[in-house]
């Protein structure tokens, strides 16, 4: 539905797009993962033909961008401010009109739950609320593709959860999403396949579950170096923090080892891996901009 | 570029529902000018300006000694035309004497005047051949009826430049801009859309603010409403464009209200709101002839104060259409939705 070849952008000297390949399949949660500063808002503003690329091709349906992809796809910006002194019913009708095609209001209510402040001032809506005022937004236009660009940052737990439940309704109506996030829980909830970006390239993408097991294996196990004789341990492992971790596709089997080496396993602690896990893996410790 | 109606109504319609509803906007936009005129009023109703204003038609340079009297203002006059527009300032107060000395010499005064009166005593004892008496007659225009058409102009310059200039970057800077890009929505369509809101706006509150003024005032207009209404329509357009090159491309309120001022300030100097411009330097003159607001000021004050009707503002309005035009080239030309 969506494919972008060899996307690059400069800014002055600064390459924060570098040479980006992504395909998009039609009904698909595609999420685009990575750091602060590695370029996944300035990636998905080119493919919603917010910004232009220096070079590289994004193309809709095997078009390049034009009016039918404007019709067709809904956006929900990282940072958008609804206008002053607007209820909320007056943005939706304002944006509705602004479509030649859009869903009725009553549906875009229902969908988005917006009906306990449909009246009410723009300015005093909370966090959670604004955000599912802006999914409305997004929304108007029935779209084939939505843009979602971290669209629960700011966001409590509880207002996280519920926006993930209306992102997965829009998923049971046959929408194609893509997702830019900062939370691997929430890429993990929502999204079919990732792609993880770092300093303005892809370096990895494929379906979360696949990808967990390509890497890692199929738990991981965990140990205080403390009580590890590591020149004893027979087995690849990994220390970091005064913690021992070991990959594994045979969790009964690694056990054995462990004990046949006399370590204590009381504080022993097996979990599969995560999108996080797998994050970090690829990204580094470091902190960023 | 094609417009569509259903787009350009929804935006007028949102736009003018948020101006509406911004009731601290919409108070000091009708409070302000409305103020400002009746405290100008009553501080310049207890006193006449000292000063005497003389009006000089001297086309074939014959003189007079009167020209060498102290404490005098001459304003020379060019031509037949500025005589006849002399004749009616004298009528309204606003020359104290016209003096014409091509043959045979004559001089106007207003019977009415005090100042007329003074003035021509000090032409008697000036010692020189007396021109032929020409006596007018006609009410005073007052400070606050020749400050009226001023601080009208000046309301619309503040209203258009801060109201397209200020909001469409704030608009830019907190992203709804961007927000409106990612629609079907065109430039052409939303910059339609806001100036026609704007130009609505300041027309409904122009007509407000005067006749709220002239409840409160009583000030003078001997001309016609329909010029008045071009002045309105056409000054209105005119500012609003020029607010637009302001608001093209910048994010910072900061900037843009520095360079709103920077277009603000000269224009309320020189554009002739408090004080009037006439027997300035020919080069000040010009300056002022390149501001909008001059024209716009100008053409009010012929309309209320010379009774002149929507011929006579021609060169005005022509003006004022042919800078509003090219504003709103460089303006949209300019435009950007984000960065």
């Amino acid at each position: 539905m969506l494919e972008v070849r060899q996307l690059v952008r400069h800014y002055g000297a600064v390459r924060a797009v570098n040479g980006v390949n992504l395909h998009i399949r039609r009904g698909c949660c595609f999420g685009l993962l990575g750091p602060n500063g590695a370029g996944k808002t300035t990636t998905i503003e080119m493919m919603e033909g917010i910004s232009r690329p220096t070079s590289g091709i994004v193309l809709y349906r095997g078009e390049p961008l034009g009016q039918q992809f404007r019709n067709e796809v809904g956006i929900q910006f990282q940072h958008t401010a609804l206008q002053d002194f607007l209820r909320v019913r007056d943005v939706l009708e304002l944006y509705r009109a602004l479509y030649a095609t859009a869903l009725p209001l009553a549906e875009l209510v229902e969908i988005c739950a917006l009906g306990e402040f449909l009246d009410r001032d723009t300015q005093r809506l909370s966090g959670g609320q604004r955000q599912r005022v802006l999914l409305a937004i997004a929304l108007v236009n029935d779209p084939q593709l939505l843009f979602l660009d971290e669209p629960t940052t700011g966001l409590d737990p509880q207002s996280r959860r519920n926006f993930w439940q209306l992102i997965n309704g829009i998923k049971g109506r046959g929408k194609t999403i893509l997702l830019t996030t900062h939370y691997m829980e929430e890429a993990d909830t929502l999204c079919d396949e990732i792609a993880i970006m770092d300093a303005g390239k892809i370096i990895l993408q494929g379906e979360p579950q696949g990808l967990l097991q390509q890497q890692f294996g199929e738990a991981v196990l965990q140990l205080h170096s403390s009580v590890v004789q590591t020149k004893t341990l027979p087995l690849p492992y990994s220390e970091a923090a005064g913690v021992i971790t070991i990959n594994s596709n045979d969790v009964s089997g690694t056990i054995r080892l462990l004990q046949q080496q006399g370590i204590a396993l009381d504080a022993l602690q097996i979990r599969r891996r995560t999108l996080e896990d797998l994050f970090i893996h690829l990204t580094g410790h470091q902190l960023r901009g | 570029m094609r417009l569509s109606w259903q787009r350009f109504f929804a935006l007028l319609h949102a736009r003018n529902i948020e101006f509406i509803r911004d009731r601290a906007a919409l108070s000091w936009n009708l409070l302000f000018p409305v103020l400002m005129m009746v405290g100008f009023a009553f501080i310049f109703s207890q006193e006449e300006q000292p000063l005497f204003k003389v009006g000089v038609y001297d086309s074939a340079g014959v003189g007079h000694p009167f020209l060498q009297s102290h404490y005098l203002q001459f304003i020379p006059i060019a031509n037949d035309s500025e005589l006849a527009t002399a004749v009616t300032k004298v009528e309204r107060h606003q020359l104290d004497l016209l003096l014409a000395l091509d043959a045979p010499p004559r001089y106007w005064i207003n019977s009415s005047s005090a100042a007329g009166y003074v003035t021509e005593q000090m032409l008697r004892a000036s010692d020189a051949v007396m021109p032929q008496r020409q006596l007018v007659s006609g009410d005073e225009v007052r400070y606050v009826d020749w400050l009226v058409p001023g601080v009208l102009g000046m309301n619309m310059m503040f209203s258009a430049l801060y109201g397209i200039g200020f909001v469409l970057v704030r608009y830019r800077k907190n992203g709804v801009l961007k927000r409106f890009h990612a629609t079907p929505v065109t430039s052409l369509e939303f910059i339609t859309a806001q100036i026609c809101s704007r130009l609505l706006l300041i027309v409904v509150s122009a007509i407000m603010v005067y006749l709220l003024c002239d409840l409160l005032l009583n000030f003078a207009m001997y001309g016609s409403y329909l010029a008045l209404f071009c002045v309105l329509l056409v000054g209105g357009f005119n500012l609003i464009a020029l607010g637009l090159i302001i608001a093209a491309r910048l994010r910072s309120d900061e900037v843009a209200n520095g360079l709103i001022n920077l277009l603000t300030m000269p224009m309320m100097v020189l554009s002739g709101v408090w004080f009037s411009l006439e027997g300035s330097p020919a080069w000040l003159i010009a300056l002022a002839d390149l501001l909008p607001l001059t024209h716009i000021v100008t053409a009010a004050r012929l309309v209320m104060i010379d009774g002149a009707g929507v011929t006579t503002i021609m060169p005005q309005l022509a003006t004022l259409t042919v800078m509003g035009l090219l504003f709103l080239l460089i303006g949209t030309l300019l435009f950007r939705w984000d960065d």
